[in-house]
């Protein structure tokens, strides 16, 4: 096995071996704490320019399965595991993860103490890093592109649908703005028997309106939240129009277009694992997460929402509801994939909404 | 809802005493339980009678009842101490049964007394088979079609509705016997006659078979705010069809893909929220290798033995969080004490892996039927962590301490394909080795899960072990290269394993790892992968990456715990090891426990000041010794485990306190002990030391029988036989050359002497002791103390006798100048005492003797090896004055989950725990300490007789007691005449299985009185007549002395209960007025 390492900005570097693709990566260095699920977390577009790091040990373990990408492929730039294995058991497995990643080119670089980076993540924040093969001795030779900020609409460009597509069903019509969606919101509004539009993250409310949707929903994508500024009018005009869901990017947006702030955390919520309290009940909720950025509480127009979710281990805001409009945004992920399903509900809560229709008087 | 304030006091069940299925995870559990009451300034009544348990010690619960486990007790407690609520769910089934039959009592009713968590509905529900089964109907969550058949045609149409195969499990029979799996009719029809045969009430429970599924469990928590976590995922390694605690068990999953562990998920929160479940929950699931279709197999609305596994392999104390929740907290009001930071309302994420594998008794019992079913067998467990499945495997099979360092069983080295094949085919407790042997002889990964369904990955970790290893013996010591070395080490193949395949020393490995600069780093376990700051000093050791434990500065010492529960070395060495650590503590300097039991108090993070999860092999220990630099080490309080490393440290450099390693050698040494008694004059029992066959018999003619042999490398009595003639004892040295694969010689062999037996623990600072009580045993020398029903104080001893222990006892204690403690046993013919043996060590009495007089034994003989004189520590020194109440210390058996073993009793240990009887009375202890069913015999006065040729006369007095007393004797043919003879009426049995089990089956005889030329012969009437008893329920007493007690405590009726508290004001009272 070829020789590797990673080397972060702050200069702590780490040596194992690569595999899969073995061009030099550079992007962003985040962790999971997932357990399972490595392959809805490759694929899910949300993880572009990330080099992620996988805090359980064994990955690989069961192969690739059929269905359960998130998206057409992965979209991370690299990974880094403790250990890849090469011999997967599983009745669905249709290729192991190590050829999977090879034939997308992307970097995996293992026999590393996870532990260890997951620790200086931690000291640090979030931090860019270089993942190649080859001695971390000759770096300086090493010709890596740096990767677009996330501050750039580059990353949700890169990942969102380039034109509409249609899913023709019986029940509401959704329209899905694709902010770099995760099949399983589709999977979810599908079953639920929506008739879905997904659409570019460029959209404007007059084509959206062109399509005469019953509800819309932003997703989940990659980045910055600021970085989809321009279309932030848009955006607004469309929850003022129709019951709108929005999920983590989406629901960082809506609060960015109603003129809350957006501000980064030091690494992240990235996990199957993470306590949410929903603030009407008290009951906690346990929910995946894969984000960077939050909407800061302070920011946020009491008049107009009310925080309705809450992390219980740092108290960041998770989840808005409008006071008088049909908005409902979650930073968590109701559609799992990875990760448990006790939030699956807020689909149902939406198109329950979804039915009773949008505020008649915005469309008048 | 934060903490209820309307609850001040509550009434805690434990579990009872060890049996297998019910173990020391329930004194983890109770223990944690009265913590987190009493943390919250609730008053805490215990009743428990499981003396060695920590939860029973009067620092965990503010009064401790060591009382019966039985209504009528529990009824009286609550009378006397009017609590506000019970909480029944932390003391296993025995626990959970108790709260069904108060509640339907009305006894709690009565006294207005709250369940606290968990309903009795919810219990109900969970418990129920036929509730259950409607409640998952209702939510649609999917159970196995099953029905309980009383005869073939019934179990033939059942099956034909739900479809073959089919699995058949008899109702009561020993150890599951007689179950199977049948794939078609004419299979079932063979099975359903033998099983409706074997079971005691001819039922017989058929069931869709889903043998060879996956076997996944979940432990689950709920809030009364419906607030559902799943604390921890579990993958069984072996699939459905071996009881989950015989199983290997592997933590989080490997083989699931996200897809399915979520489903499964959300099915096990959907249950636990059906069921209303308040606190934990264990739910277990058998999934389709080839689809994702599952069923709900087991439900317990209670913690169990994975929950405390799940604790320990996640850093989630789930005992404590129910507890919590039972009290009104809701999951997001506590804090999560490992971190100190995030909240109990999260699950936890692992970054390493854990394995759990069963320990089994088969090393003690050679002639048990150790294939693995649904009746589990395994007496205890070990836990290792890793960050690879390979390391956390290597590290547990060094842990069982099976005399094998690593993944190979020396025995099938030079076995049949066959005999391996069966090891594969039906499970046994060897099975893991026999799939690396399989893999040695180059059978496929294929095959070997064919024959064993254990899923593929598991079986490639194990091949790339077998690999790796013939990768390594390619090699000879010298010309190995380091990265090959550094590749073992990294899947933590031990420095003796390594040593056994290169021929050379562990002294040679070391040193050249530390050439090399190759040790372990230890990494924490956070609940939370390194996501934030965990405050728990809670570490185990992988061979890669960054080393986390930082050691502090302060004076450090180290206690040795002392494994997974074993025969003859049970709960109460736990129970040692955690008062040390306390006493360190409490002393101020740093104690750090080292063990591998996940089951056990000594391995809750929150304990020590650091605990290291580790095998406690030389090699894992001086890797913490050497990382920690501490400044002493204890070996006195983990059993034999403890003090087998002993010598090993000492000449590694380690400070090993008190006791010298020197003198334990010698103590331990027959041959040196032997010429120190005789120096001190102090009389033994005459013994050789057998180097040969021709020894052997010299030293038979010598001494003339009886004899007791064992060999000498074995402890505890293991492989240990009385002979009372030539043959026998000739036999037992073809025997044992044909079957061991260890080296026999040299044997040990005694003379045996039926006289009284006794035993005393003591603490001696090399200078002076103190000894707190003297226990007298019941049952004549050559019955296994663990075995001995032993009152304290003696019922028998004159003070000349007892003045004479002692007086013995100081001189060896200081001549031998024991520093910390010692336990001595005695035989005592008339007014003559022998010393039998010395254990230089804690021991089991030493938890009784410490409750019931309240002197803190372990804590003295902490302080003593920590360098103070007993003279400025205990009140008082030599023997202790006698307490003013009795306790009888009771052995409990699980032999009935045991086939083929047989339960005579003899020098071979066989109980798996114990409880004690307190009383103001001799008969009052006894009629506590003796199991309820052997009340029987008065609802039932009848006794099957049964008794070996050389025991007749000496029996008389007793048979013809029996007969006054109105008792109905059955007798065998030979027992028959000799009663006649003697003109004590009787009827004939005839020698013959049928006949003895009509007798036992027609409801006549109450117990059985056997008393057997030799034991453990299968295959002879004695041993089939044994078994037959043990199957029917009745007792079998097996030593005249066992039940002649028990005739003195028939009559008892009114029984009082009281706390300890109670008891030992009796003796100040009594020391007052003196």
């Amino acid at each position: 096995m070829p020789a590797g390492y990673i080397r972060l900005a702050t200069g702590e570097i780490f040596t194992g071996e690569v595999l899969g693709g073995l061009q030099p990566a550079a992007g962003e260095l985040v962790f999971t704490t997932s357990m399972t699920g490595y392959q809805e977390i490759l694929t899910d577009p949300s993880y572009a320019g990330q080099i992620v790091v996988f805090c359980y040990p064994l990955i690989g373990n069961y192969g690739i399965q059929p269905d359960d990408n998130e998206s057409s492929g992965p979209h991370v730039a690299g990974v880094v595991v403790a250990e890849l294995c090469d011999t997967p058991s599983h009745y669905g497995a249709i290729k192991g993860l190590e050829a999977y990643l090879k034939e997308k080119g992307i970097p995996i670089l293992t026999g590393v103490d996870t532990r260890a980076i997951v620790k200086t993540i931690r000291r640090y924040g979030s931090v860019q890093a270089v993942l190649a093969s080859g001695s971390p001795e000759d770096a300086h030779t090493l010709d890596v592109a740096t990767p677009p900020p996330f501050s750039s609409a580059y990353w949700v460009d890169s990942v969102s649908t380039k034109e509409k597509v249609t899913y023709p069903n019986s029940g509401p019509h959704i329209v899905v703005v694709d902010l770099g969606m995760k099949k399983s919101i589709l999977a979810a509004l599908l079953a639920q028997g929506c008739q879905v539009t997904v659409v570019p993250y460029s959209t404007s409310f007059e084509e959206i309106k062109g399509l005469r949707p019953d509800g819309v929903i932003y997703t989940n994508g990659p980045g910055d939240p600021k970085a989809l500024s321009p279309w932030l009018k848009e955006v607004k005009q469309v929850t003022q129009n129709y019951p709108t869901l929005g999920i983590c990017l989406g629901h960082q947006v809506i609060a960015l277009a109603y003129g809350a702030e957006t501000d980064k955390l030091k690494f992240g919520h990235r996990g199957g694992n993470h306590p949410v309290k929903a603030l009407s009940t008290g009951k906690v909720l346990i929910t995946s997460q894969s984000h960077s950025y939050y909407v800061v509480e302070e920011s946020i127009d009491e008049t107009q929402f009310e925080v309705v979710y809450r992390h219980v281990n740092d108290g960041t805001v998770e989840g808005l509801k409008h006071r008088e409009l049909p908005i409902y945004t979650v930073q968590f992920h109701p559609e799992a994939h990875p990760g448990p399903s006790d939030t699956t509900f807020i689909f149902q809560d939406y198109l329950a909404q979804v039915q009773k229709g949008g505020p008649a008087y915005a469309l008048a | 809802m934060p903490l209820r304030k309307d609850i001040k006091k509550v009434l805690v069940i434990g579990s009872g005493p060890i049996v297998i299925g019910q173990a020391a995870e329930f004194d983890y559990d109770g223990t944690q339980a009265c913590l987190a009451l009493k943390e919250e300034g609730i008053e805490v009544v215990l009743v428990n009678p499981n003396p060695a348990t920590i939860m029973t010690d009067q620092t965990i619960a503010d009064k401790v009842y060591l009382e019966p486990l039985s209504v009528e007790t529990v009824e009286t407690v609550i009378q006397k101490e009017r609590p506000d609520g019970i909480i029944g769910t932390l003391g296993g089934q025995t626990g959970l049964n108790l709260i069904m039959a108060l509640a339907e009592k009305n006894i709690l009713e009565k006294y207005n007394v709250e369940v606290l968590g968990t309903s009795v509905e919810a219990i109900k529900k969970g418990e129920d088979r036929e509730l259950f089964r409607q409640l998952m109907l209702d939510i649609g969550e999917p159970v196995l079609d099953s029905h309980i058949v009383r005869s073939v045609e019934e179990g033939v149409r059942f099956a034909d509705e739900i479809g073959y195969p089919v699995i058949c499990r008899p109702a009561y029979t020993l150890g599951g016997s007689g179950g199977g799996v049948a794939a078609d009719q004419e299979a079932l029809e063979r099975l359903l006659k033998k099983g409706l045969a074997l079971s005691p009430i001819q039922q017989v429970l058929v069931e869709k078979s889903i043998a060879g599924w996956k076997e996944i469990e979940y432990e689950v928590m709920r809030d009364a705010n419906d607030t559902c976590i799943t604390v921890c995922s579990m993958e069984n390694v072996d699939p459905v069809g071996v009881h989950t605690g015989d199983s290997i068990v592997v933590a989080p999953t490997q083989t699931l893909t996200d897809n399915q562990v979520q489903r499964l998920r959300s099915a096990a929160v959907k249950v636990i929220r059906a069921l209303g479940v308040i606190g934990g929950c264990n739910i277990q699931f058998a999934l389709d290798p080839h689809s994702d279709q599952y069923y709900i197999i087991e439900v317990n609305p209670r913690v169990s033995r994975s929950s405390a596994l799940a604790s320990k392999a996640t850093g989630y104390p789930i005992a404590r969080m129910a507890t919590k929740c039972a009290i009104g907290y809701h999951l997001d009001e506590v804090l999560n004490p490992i971190t100190g930071s995030t909240y109990a309302s999260f699950e936890p994420a692992l970054d390493y892996v854990v394995l759990k594998i069963p320990r089994f008794p088969f090393d003690k019992f050679s002639e048990a039927d150790r294939t693995l079913g649904t009746q589990m067998k395994a007496t205890g467990e070990v836990m290792a962590i890793d960050r690879s499945f390979e390391g956390a495997l290597n590290k547990a099979i060094r842990s069982l301490e099976m005399k094998t360092a690593g993944l190979r069983w020396p025995a099938f080295m030079e076995a049949e394909d066959e005999t391996i094949k069966e090891h594969l085919t039906q499970a046994t407790d060897l099975r893991l080795f026999a799939v690396a042997e399989g893999f040695r002889r180059g059978w496929s990964t294929e095959k070997i899960h064919q024959l064993t369904r254990i899923d593929p990955w598991f079986l490639e970790k194990i091949k790339g072990l077998v690999e790796l290893e013939l990768n390594l013996t390619c090699y000879t010591w010298g010309t190995l290269p380091n990265e090959l070395l550094i590749e073992a080490k990294e899947k933590n193949i031990s420095d003796r394993y390594l040593a056994q395949l290169f021929q050379v020393s562990e002294q040679d490995i070391r040193d050249r790892r530390k050439e090399l600069q190759l040790k372990p780093v230890y990494k924490q376990v956070d609940t939370c992968a390194g996501e934030f700051e965990a405050i728990t000093p809670y570490y185990y050791s992988t061979w890669r990456g960054v080393n986390e434990a930082r050691p502090s500065k302060k004076k450090k010492l180290l206690v040795i715990g002392s494994g997974p529960i074993r025969i003859g070395q049970g709960i109460e060495f736990d129970y040692c090891s955690v008062q040390a650590a306390l006493a360190v503590k409490k002393k101020g300097y740093e104690a750090i426990v080292i063990n591998n039991n996940p089951e056990t108090v000594s391995t809750d993070y929150a304990l020590a000041d650091r605990l290291y999860f580790e095998p406690l092999t030389v090699e894992d220990i001086l890797h913490v010794v050497e990382l920690e630099e501490v400044d002493g080490v204890f070996i006195q309080f983990g059993g034999q485990t403890a003090i087998n490393v002993a010598e090993a440290l000492a000449e590694a450099g380690v400070p090993v306190l008190g006791t010298t390693v020197e003198m334990i050698d010698k103590l331990e040494d027959r041959e040196h002990f032997y010429q120190l008694l005789n120096e001190l004059q102090i009389p033994h029992i005459k013994g050789r030391m057998a180097s040969d066959r021709e020894a052997y018999f010299e030293a038979l003619d010598e001494l003339g029988f009886p004899v007791l042999v064992r060999p000498s490398y074995v402890i505890g009595g293991q492989a240990m036989f009385l002979f009372y003639h030539r043959e026998e004892a000739e036999a037992y040295l073809d025997h044992l050359e044909q079957v061991s694969d260890e080296r026999i010689w040299p044997l040990m062999v005694d003379r045996y002497l039926p006289g009284l037996e006794c035993e005393l623990d003591l603490v001696s600072d090399g200078e002076n002791v103190v000894i707190p009580g003297i226990f007298e045993h019941v049952e004549r020398a050559g019955v296994h103390s663990g075995d001995s029903l032993a009152f304290f104080p003696p019922v028998s001893l004159s003070s000349e006798v007892k003045r004479i222990l002692v007086d013995y006892a100081e001189r060896i204690a200081r001549a031998a100048s024991i520093v910390g403690m010692m336990n001595i046993q005695f035989v005592v013919d008339g007014e003559k005492v022998y010393v039998l043996e010395v254990n230089p060590r804690a021991s089991r009495t030493v938890p009784v003797i410490s409750k019931v007089t309240g002197v803190p034994l372990v804590e003295w003989a902490t302080r003593v090896q920590l360098g103070e004189r007993l003279k400025d520590i205990a009140p008082q020194t030599g023997l202790l004055p006698e307490p003013s109440f009795y306790t009888l210390k009771a052995p409990v058996f699980s032999t009935a989950k045991l086939k083929d073993v047989d339960p005579v009793l003899g020098p071979e240990m066989k109980s798996t725990g114990e409880v004690i009887g307190l009383g103001l009375s001799v008969a009052e202890a006894v009629a506590k300490a003796l199991p309820e069913e052997h009340r029987i015999l008065n609802k039932r006065p009848g006794l099957l007789c049964a008794v070996a040729d050389r025991d007749k006369e000496p029996l008389l007095p007793l048979l013809t007691r029996l007969a006054e007393l109105g008792f109905s004797l059955y007798a065998t043919r030979g027992t028959a005449q000799f009663l006649e003879k003697h003109r004590i009426p009787c009827t004939v049995i005839e020698h013959d299985l049928k006949a003895v089990e009509k007798v036992m089956k027609g409801g006549q005889v109450g117990a059985v009185l056997n008393v057997a030329r030799q034991g453990r012969v299968p295959g002879t009437f004695g041993f089939q007549l044994r078994q037959l008893a043990l199957t029917h329920h009745l007792p079998c007493f097996t030593c005249p002395d066992t039940l002649k007690l028990l005739l003195d405590s028939l009559h008892v009726q009114e029984q009082d209960y009281r706390s300890l508290d109670e008891y030992r004001h009796f003796t100040s009272e009594r020391v007052f007025t003196q």
